[in-house]
């Protein structure tokens, strides 16, 4: 049990997983680094790193087309690392498991294998306010190519989804609605699993932005029952470049490729080609190889924390953070959404949150400012931009006490 | 005013930043909004950092800036920057301007020490020069000055520093 103090106790036994995070063991700018930026990208465990050396050291070969011994471990090991992502969405089967450079590539693979084959100018396509751009401009672009309208559901000043609203737009004319698990600025969770049943109701395909959604909870696809589900690896503790499109078999199928080359084919001649099953068809081109074997990596560490231990950890230090950001003098929250995952975005007084920023930096403190990928949210909220504090499994009450004081040098400093 | 009440290790870099004369112009820009009858105007924008700022310039025949105003929003170094260009630049003529805009772009930019010193006294323009500390801030305190180039050469497209 860590003891935060008198009112502060942290009742979920979890023992420090800093230590397993080289990245956190330094100093900034002569302060022992305080990390409050996950949601932007999570630091990799030891063993994400160890996992992706000792391929290039010892089976580092391309994957899938080999007869040799590097081939063929290369390709073990990077085929295991979908099983292991298809265990940890509860994906049915591994060929609903394509891998992706990230969850934008994922979102835009979507749009335009999925959504824009299908859809003229007389269809909809629905997404809501508190979107990242990533899951706005590619819905955009299709809307460019087809003629489609975008339609977008409200928010409120709490940073919630008015339901009533978004139920009200799922006309038929909607042929996808896209949106977030959680919101990257305001750390809302949107109620999916409504949310989704309401649309499978109407015969509405649904796309989740789960970027932010997987490092927090358990995902269950399956449950959750929507057609799509997309994430990076980045955000989860694995490395950058790496990502996962989840989609329904049936829908893959019908799917035409998105982009055309080596891997994604089984045979090519100038008169015709053939594709791949799936999920190859998908994937074309030499992948990742390392991102994949470090991003499988990953989720053995996830596993072995425990997402539900991960998720009531932080939301026990996120309403820590909460409560003593709200007892500073001029802070405003931005993001109060009554179900969050442990982002905060905050403005102090008039000081822009660059300046933030920069004081918080030179105290060793990482957050992040500025739009995060969010400008509808910012617009909405009539600030150019926040500053955001993210919590992930690394963190503990130091951290927030750290945070806490370093914005009390801001305020003193700008007072 | 306050940054003596900072109770951090390495203070010393931030305050330099965030200087008295910084935090003021900050507060209360000068010459802030629209110029009514100006000759010059240019924008700067940086838009990964959410600065955003219109110079006007209002010149006369011989090319003597006679009045100078800006309007937009920032941080507080772009906007102190702006403030104090207003105020140095107003009485200058053109061709004076534009050496004060390599002067100072160079000073906050330039990592050669010969070239540094070769720069003109920068007066109140000194206290810009904690953001050379800050590297990834030293764009909110040229965009001003950029934009000023901007203008005077009349170059139509916003200007950026990013």
């Amino acid at each position: 049990m860590t003891q935060l103090g008198q009112n502060r106790k942290v009742t979920v036994a979890m023992r420090d997983y800093r230590q397993d995070f080289p990245a956190l063991q330094q100093d900034v700018n002569g302060h022992p680094l305080v990390y409050l930026d996950s949601a932007a990208s999570a630091q990799q465990p030891a063993s994400v790193i160890d996992a992706m050396a000792q391929y290039a050291r010892t089976h580092h070969a391309n994957v899938h087309r080999g007869v040799h011994t590097l081939s063929h471990r290369a390709t073990d090991a990077y085929e295991q690392a979908r099983d292991k992502l298809r265990e940890f969405i509860n994906a049915k089967s591994r060929t609903e498991v394509v891998l992706t450079s990230g969850t934008t590539e994922s979102i835009n693979l979507v749009a335009q294998s999925f959504c824009r084959p299908r859809i003229g100018s007389d269809d909809r396509i629905l997404i809501t306010h508190l979107e990242h751009h990533s899951n706005i401009v590619p819905w955009q672009l299709v809307c460019e190519q087809t003629g489609a309208e975008l339609l977008v559901a409200p928010m409120d000043s709490r940073g919630q989804l008015d339901l009533e609203k978004l139920y009200g737009l799922m006309t038929e004319k909607v042929k996808i609605l896209a949106i977030a698990h959680v919101s990257n600025a305001l750390g809302t969770i949107n109620p999916l699993q409504e949310i989704i049943a309401r649309a499978q109701g109407l015969d509405i395909p649904v796309l989740v932005d789960g970027a932010q959604g997987v490092p927090h909870m358990a995902i269950d696809v399956q449950e959750l029952d929507c057609d799509f589900y997309a994430f990076s690896g980045h955000k989860m503790f694995g490395p950058t470049g790496t990502g996962v499109l989840y989609a329904r078999e049936s829908l893959l199928d019908a799917m035409p490729p998105y982009q055309g080359g080596g891997d994604m084919i089984l045979e090519v001649s100038f008169a015709g080609t053939t594709y791949n099953d799936l999920p190859y068809k998908f994937e074309a081109g030499t992948p990742n190889i390392a991102g994949v074997i470090g991003l499988g990596a990953a989720v053995d560490y996830l596993q072995s924390v425990g997402l539900a231990n991960i998720a009531e950890y932080e939301q026990q230090l996120l309403d820590d953070m909460t409560r003593r950001l709200a007892d500073i003098d001029g802070i405003r929250l931005l993001g109060t959404a009554a179900h969050k995952a442990s982002v905060q975005s905050f403005l102090l007084d008039d000081i822009h949150p660059h300046d933030l920023g920069t004081i918080l930096d030179h105290q060793g403190v990482a957050i992040r400012t500025g739009h995060h990928c969010a400008m509808p949210v910012m617009d909405y909220f009539g600030v150019p931009g926040t500053a955001r504090a993210s919590l992930a499994l690394y963190n503990n009450a130091d951290d927030i006490d750290r945070l806490i004081d370093a914005l009390e040098q801001a305020r003193k400093l700008f007072a | 005013m306050s940054a003596q009440g900072l109770n951090i290790d390495n203070a010393q870099e931030l305050q330099e930043l965030y200087r008295e004369l910084i935090l003021d112009h900050a507060r209360s820009p000068r010459h802030f909004g629209k110029l009514p009858h100006a000759t010059h105007s240019a924008e700067g924008i940086n838009p990964l950092c959410g600065d955003k700022l219109k110079l006007y310039l209002d010149l006369d025949d011989a090319h003597t800036i006679r009045a100078a105003c800006f309007e937009g929003s920032g941080c507080a170094i772009s906007v102190a920057s702006a403030s104090l260009l207003t105020e140095t630049i107003i009485g200058l003529s053109a061709k004076d301007a534009l050496t004060w805009f390599t002067a100072v772009t160079t000073r906050l930019t330039c990592s050669d020490p010969v070239k540094q010193i070769a720069t003109l006294d920068l007066g109140k323009l000194e206290a810009l020069e904690g953001v050379r500390q800050f590297p990834s801030r030293v764009k909110c305190a040229t965009l001003a000055w950029h934009a000023l180039r901007s203008a005077l050469q009349q170059r139509p497209a916003p200007v950026s520093t990013e």
